[in-house]
């Protein structure tokens, strides 16, 4: 019994000096370094009772070895709570040390992005690809045939003046049309044809509203029974899909050798929803594509049948587009690579 | 094309706003691009009768009680000489608004209002005005020249408004006519689609004349050149009396823009303006021989036409001669030899049809042109030659000014001027339009256009009228029907009877897209730049004389030199971009542009030449070295899955030690550098700027590569960093191999540290690499990797001298 006396008295003067030695602590690091040394099974203060227990008679040791555990169990008690309110105090002065300027400015990877007419191109491109459009990308350098006598623009035609034509030779041009790529699709391949031609073209026009080199968008499509509802139609969707829903469309007569009938497609203001402002000069519509069902003789020159086929084209100036869309006022500004205007749109 | 609704109103009943009618023409194909308003900035202007007029003593002004009927009597302040009691005289009203004049009394400056005002001590009420204070001249309103006040007719109700009287409500119409109308670009061919788009009748033109019984005899026409003159028509007129034209025909040819010369000369222009058949009258005494000749000039043939310029011919040219020389350049200009003149007493008058791209091929080759040539070049048809004649003879009677003799030669290659047949199908007509319009609407529309429709089953019979010659089948008459029907009857359908396609991007457009957006990725913006650029840019690059660039296709008719030559490369306009961006101040940035160069395979071009896809990429600031463009280089290596190498090179616009060829499997595509100090001081450049340029055309046979899955590596990999000093001329591409050949286990070599110091030595340099192992059937020993290190500082000291650094 003297043992287990003893060792109450032990208990009661380790508590008391458990308590004193971990009221001098500062810090979690403190707790674990005195848990460690006091648990510790050679020389700790609580750690080498257990050692003492060989010296226990038998039917005593169960008796000192639960008091010894509630006595390792009452320090781990003090010692997590301790090391608790250490650990968060710590990671309050942490944080508090890592306080930053939330209003400094972003550390950023600079992106770069597509010239305005790419975007356009792409998004024109991705809604006919949409459509089972395939995308043809003919030649800048064309003959006099494929851009204007393929088109029912032959040598003595008037509407050869409606564009100014860069000659490299007497056979050879630059094509004023991205039309000129219809002839060598439906040469290539036979209907059915749904394919969109983007690309650059150029016209001897240069003024204040008017560049040498801009970029049109051809549209084709050949098959059976294909008539001017179906061109409205598809414009009607295309129109939506570029400008925003409710954009409607507005056919009027027009002439352009390569269709027949020719129409002048207007939009409906995308800004002013067709109440008139400035950037329809008050009419309500803006013109932004020519289009048609493809003439005749455009058709048979490339060995379709006119009687089992029918067709409608269409041509888009791109950087119209763009201007519209994004409100550019200068198409020249496009070709200056001029990076402050480069890099104000990214659609 | 100018038509006065006036003018327009002879041949149609409009009763319709002018408004009303510019929409109308809108829809059914005519765009209005201008209407007119005749004296708009004119207000409040009433007829003035002066009935008092003293002089105010020692000025030279006079004061007036004027008359203005409804409106009151005013005292008036007025300092025309003209002024004068017991005269009509326009009155600008307070609050009037008239044109104000300089001190010339001739130059308008602009509108003003009419206030109550004070001179030399007297009130006034208002303003006397002279014919320019209300915008008219001598041609628009007889005594409107006048520098003075503007004499009214007797009879103009005091009071009354005066732009009536004085032709000023009236509206012009500046109409487009699309090519293929060139029927439309007259009064009367424009009356036509008015009254088809009204529904009106079309009132015939009066073409009542009495021919005398003189005539010429022996006089011949004769066309050598039928081709280029299909038809001619020449009238003799006699007892020709030259004056001046009445004021109703010289103010319309004002309002659209013709000033009038003479009786004579008036009226082929207006005979011009109201038909579209441009005439020519010859003074019949200046003409030799009795005789008009059609036929190609001779070469060096000279003519002087009437505006005293003397050109010099070709057998291009098409001229009229009479018995002996020209004495026309046909349909271009009349010769100054037998210009009409206030002596004239005889006149042979021309009307006749030339060929469209005769005549604008010789006016654009002898820089020659008048609003005849203009017509011409659009089209002129031959139903219209005769038709003008005889409007031409009936206005010489009833102007008075000359007798119309029997005389009377045409010349024609016998075309018909009558109508055509033509039978189309009406599901086909509607076939076209996607809608079924009723046959009633089709018959109503083709009526109203003069081609006397009939329909009979599908079968459509019409009788088209010699100048629509642009109508040929049946989507043409679809075209008539839809556009006077109106589009709003189109409805939209989503092709219900087309095939399913599958549609999008090919392998290249593809490619080409990653590529850019990589690029854009790596910070790049995208550029377009013209496809010509000048031969000023290749001296700026300094190529030599033999190089591949200077190969370029020409273009005949440039803008200006700047752009005269499809470009061979793109770097001259990178480097100017660059350059351009500097100069505005933007002092970093990385620009790439991807766009086709242009090389023939022939000059002067008889074939396609290549248009090859090439990319060229710019990078300049301070931040920006070799070595960035270099990543951006890789940047487009990465886009393929493709490894590029380098070799230092050299090119005449850039720096001789920071330049490099780019190789893909062995093969050069591309280069990139630092742009020479000479290129970069000839533009200005403020910061160290480089370009770059890869051929695609060689990278495309990597495009779509496909891609295959490594497993990862099944035992550890070992890495090991040397440090290695050598000569400074040795490359880290030579380390690098050296490393790489030495060791089949080596899958990376990277350098991480570049020094040089004189501790090393002169001459030399220390480079640092990490290099990885991997192995691949089973663990390396630490052996085994001693082994790799040895073999491979065997490689580099036997091959390159190379050091580990102690």
């Amino acid at each position: 019994m003297a043992e287990l006396n003893e060792l109450s008295e032990k208990i009661a003067a380790i508590k008391q000096e458990v308590q004193r030695e971990l009221e001098k602590l500062s810090n979690s690091k403190g707790v674990y370094e005195y848990k460690k040394n006091i648990l510790d099974g050679k020389n700790g203060l609580i750690g080498s009772l257990m050692k003492e227990m060989g010296k226990i008679p038998n039917e005593h040791k169960a008796e000192y070895g639960k008091k010894v555990n509630e006595l390792k169990q009452w320090a781990q008690n003090h010692f997590e709570e301790l090391d608790a309110r250490f650990k968060e105090e710590e990671l309050r002065r942490r944080y508090e040390s890592e306080k930053i300027d939330v209003t400094m400015p972003a550390e950023k990877r600079q992106q770069g992005n597509l010239h305005p007419v790419t975007q356009v191109r792409n998004q024109l491109t991705d809604i006919f690809a949409s459509m089972g459009f395939d995308i043809y990308e003919g030649t800048e350098i064309e003959t006099d045939y494929y851009n204007f006598t393929a088109l029912n623009t032959p040598q003595d035609h008037p509407a050869r003046d409606m564009q100014d034509t860069f000659y490299l030779s007497p056979e050879f041009l630059l094509r004023t049309q991205t039309s000129a790529g219809q002839i060598h699709v439906m040469e290539e391949q036979k209907p059915p044809i749904k394919v969109v031609s983007p690309g650059k073209v150029f016209r001897s026009d240069d003024d204040a509203t008017h560049s040498p080199m801009f970029t049109q968008m051809e549209g084709l499509v050949v098959d059976k029974g294909i008539t001017l509802c179906d061109l409205k139609g598809m414009l009607d969707e295309f129109v939506q899909k570029i400008f925003g829903k409710g954009t409607t469309t507005r056919l009027r007569p027009s002439y352009f050798p390569f269709t027949e009938p020719s129409v002048e497609v207007d939009v409906s203001c995308f800004q002013c929803k067709g109440k008139g402002c400035k950037l329809c000069k008050g009419t309500g519509w803006i013109e932004v594509l020519g289009a048609g069902v493809v003439n005749n003789k455009v058709l048979e020159g490339c060995g379709i049948d006119t009687k089992e086929y029918s067709g409608f084209a269409f041509g888009i100036g791109i950087e119209r587009v763009a201007m519209l869309k994004y409100g550019i006022n200068n198409i020249k500004q496009l070709f200056e690579s001029d990076l402050r205007v480069l890099k104000q749109i990214d659609d | 094309m100018l038509a006065p609704l006036s003018w327009l109103k002879d041949y149609v009943d409009i009763d319709v706003t002018p408004k009303e009618l510019e929409e109308k023409l809108f829809s059914c194909g005519f765009e209005v691009e201008e209407l007119i308003q005749v004296g708009k900035d004119i207000s409040n202007v009433v007829v003035g009768l002066v009935e008092e007029c003293e002089p105010i003593p020692d000025t030279h002004l006079s004061l007036c009680r004027v008359n203005a009927g409804e409106h009151g009597t005013f005292q008036i302040c007025c300092g025309a000489d003209n002024v004068c009691a017991g005269k009509k005289f326009p009155l600008a009203l307070i609050g009037a608004t008239v044109y104000a004049t300089a001190k010339d009394h001739v130059t308008i400056e602009g509108v003003m209002e009419i206030k109550q005002g004070k001179l030399r001590g007297y009130d006034s009420f208002g303003m006397l005005c002279s014919g320019t204070e209300l915008g008219l001249n001598e041609d628009l309103y007889p005594g409107a020249g006048y520098n003075g006040l503007l004499v009214l007719p007797e009879d103009a109700p005091v009071g009354a408004d005066v732009k009536p009287i004085l032709g000023m409500d009236d509206w012009i119409f500046d109409i487009a006519i699309t090519a293929n109308r060139p029927d439309c670009q007259s009064i009367y061919g424009i009356a036509r689609e008015v009254a088809a788009v009204l529904g009106k009748e079309l009132k015939p033109l009066d073409l009542s004349y009495t021919q005398t019984k003189k005539t010429k005899d022996g006089f011949t026409v004769t066309v050598d050149a039928t081709d280029l003159c299909p038809r001619y028509i020449a009238h003799y007129v006699h007892d020709v009396e030259i004056k001046e034209s009445p004021a109703w025909m010289r103010r319309r040819l004002a309002l659209v823009g013709c000033s009038g010369i003479s009786n004579v000369v008036d009226i082929t222009n207006y005979i011009m303006k109201e038909l579209g058949q441009p005439m020519h009258a010859f003074d019949y005494n200046y003409l030799e021989g009795n005789a008009i000749h059609v036929r190609r000039a001779n070469n060096g043939e000279k003519i002087t036409t009437l505006d005293e310029k003397e050109f010099e011919l070709t057998d291009a040219n098409l001229v009229i001669c009479d018995g002996v020389k020209p004495v026309a350049l046909a349909g271009i200009m009349g010769g100054l030899n037998s210009e009409i003149l206030d002596t004239t007493t005889e006149v042979m008058f021309e009307s006749a049809k030339f060929a469209r791209d005769n005549i604008r091929k010789s006016s654009r080759a002898l820089g020659q042109s008048s609003d005849a040539s203009a017509m011409y070049s659009k089209g002129v048809y031959e139903y219209t030659t005769e038709l003008a004649m005889r409007r031409a003879l009936h206005l010489i009677e009833e102007l008075g000014c000359g007798k119309v003799s029997s005389t009377h030669v045409e010349v024609s290659t016998g075309n018909s001027i009558e109508p055509k047949e033509m039978k189309v199908s009406v599901a086909r007509v509607n076939g076209v339009l996607g809608i079924k319009v009723p046959d009633e609407d089709i018959v109503r529309i083709l009526s109203n256009l003069n081609m006397n429709p009939v329909i009979n089953g599908d079968e459509l019979t019409l009788q088209i009228p010699a100048y629509r010659e642009d109508m040929d089948s049946y989507p043409d008459v679809a075209e008539e029907v839809i556009r006077m029907y109106g589009y709003e009857h189109v409805v939209p359908t989503f092709m219900p009877t087309a095939q399913v396609t599958m549609g999008g991007l090919n392998l290249r457009q593809k490619s080409e897209l990653k590529i850019k957006k990589a690029l854009c990725g790596a910070g790049a913006y995208e550029g377009i730049h013209y496809s010509f650029f000048s031969p000023s840019d290749l001296d700026l690059l300094r190529f030599p004389q033999e190089a591949e660039e200077r190969n370029a296709i020409k273009l005949m008719n440039p803008i200006n030199v700047d752009l005269s030559l499809m470009r061979t490369t793109l770097a001259p306009q990178m480097i100017a971009a660059m350059a351009r961006n500097q100069k505005r101040n933007v002092l970093t940035g990385r620009i790439f542009e991807l766009g086709n160069i242009f090389i023939p395979k022939s000059l002067p071009l008889t074939e396609y030449p290549q248009e090859k896809p090439t990319i060229s990429m710019g990078v300049f600031g301070e931040e920006e070295s070799f070595f960035t463009l270099k990543g951006l280089v890789e940047t487009v290596a990465d886009a393929l899955d493709v490894t590029f190498t380098y070799e230092a090179a050299q090119r005449t616009f850039l720096h001789p030690y920071q330049t490099a060829e780019v190789l893909c499997d062995g093969e050069v595509i591309g280069y990139l550098g630092k742009v020479s100090y000479e290129v970069a001081n000839e533009l200005d450049m403020r910061v160290a700027s480089y370009v770059a340029e890869l051929d695609l055309t060689k990278l495309s046979k990597y495009y779509g590569k496909s891609q295959k899955f490594e497993p990862l590596p099944r035992f550890a990999e070992e890495k090991r960093d040397f440090a290695f000093v050598m000569d400074k001329d040795i490359t880290c591409a030579q380390v690098e191999n050296g490393i790489k050949e030495a060791c089949d286990y080596v899958t990376s070599v990277q350098l991480f540290d570049v020094y040089e110091g004189v501790q090393l030595g002169i001459g030399k340099k220390s480079m640092a690499f990490s290099v990885v192992f991997t192995p691949q059937e089973e663990e390396f020993t630490s052996e085994a990797v001693d082994g790799f290190v040895d073999s491979i500082l065997n490689n580099l000291s036997k091959t390159y001298g190379i050091s580990l650094r102690m």
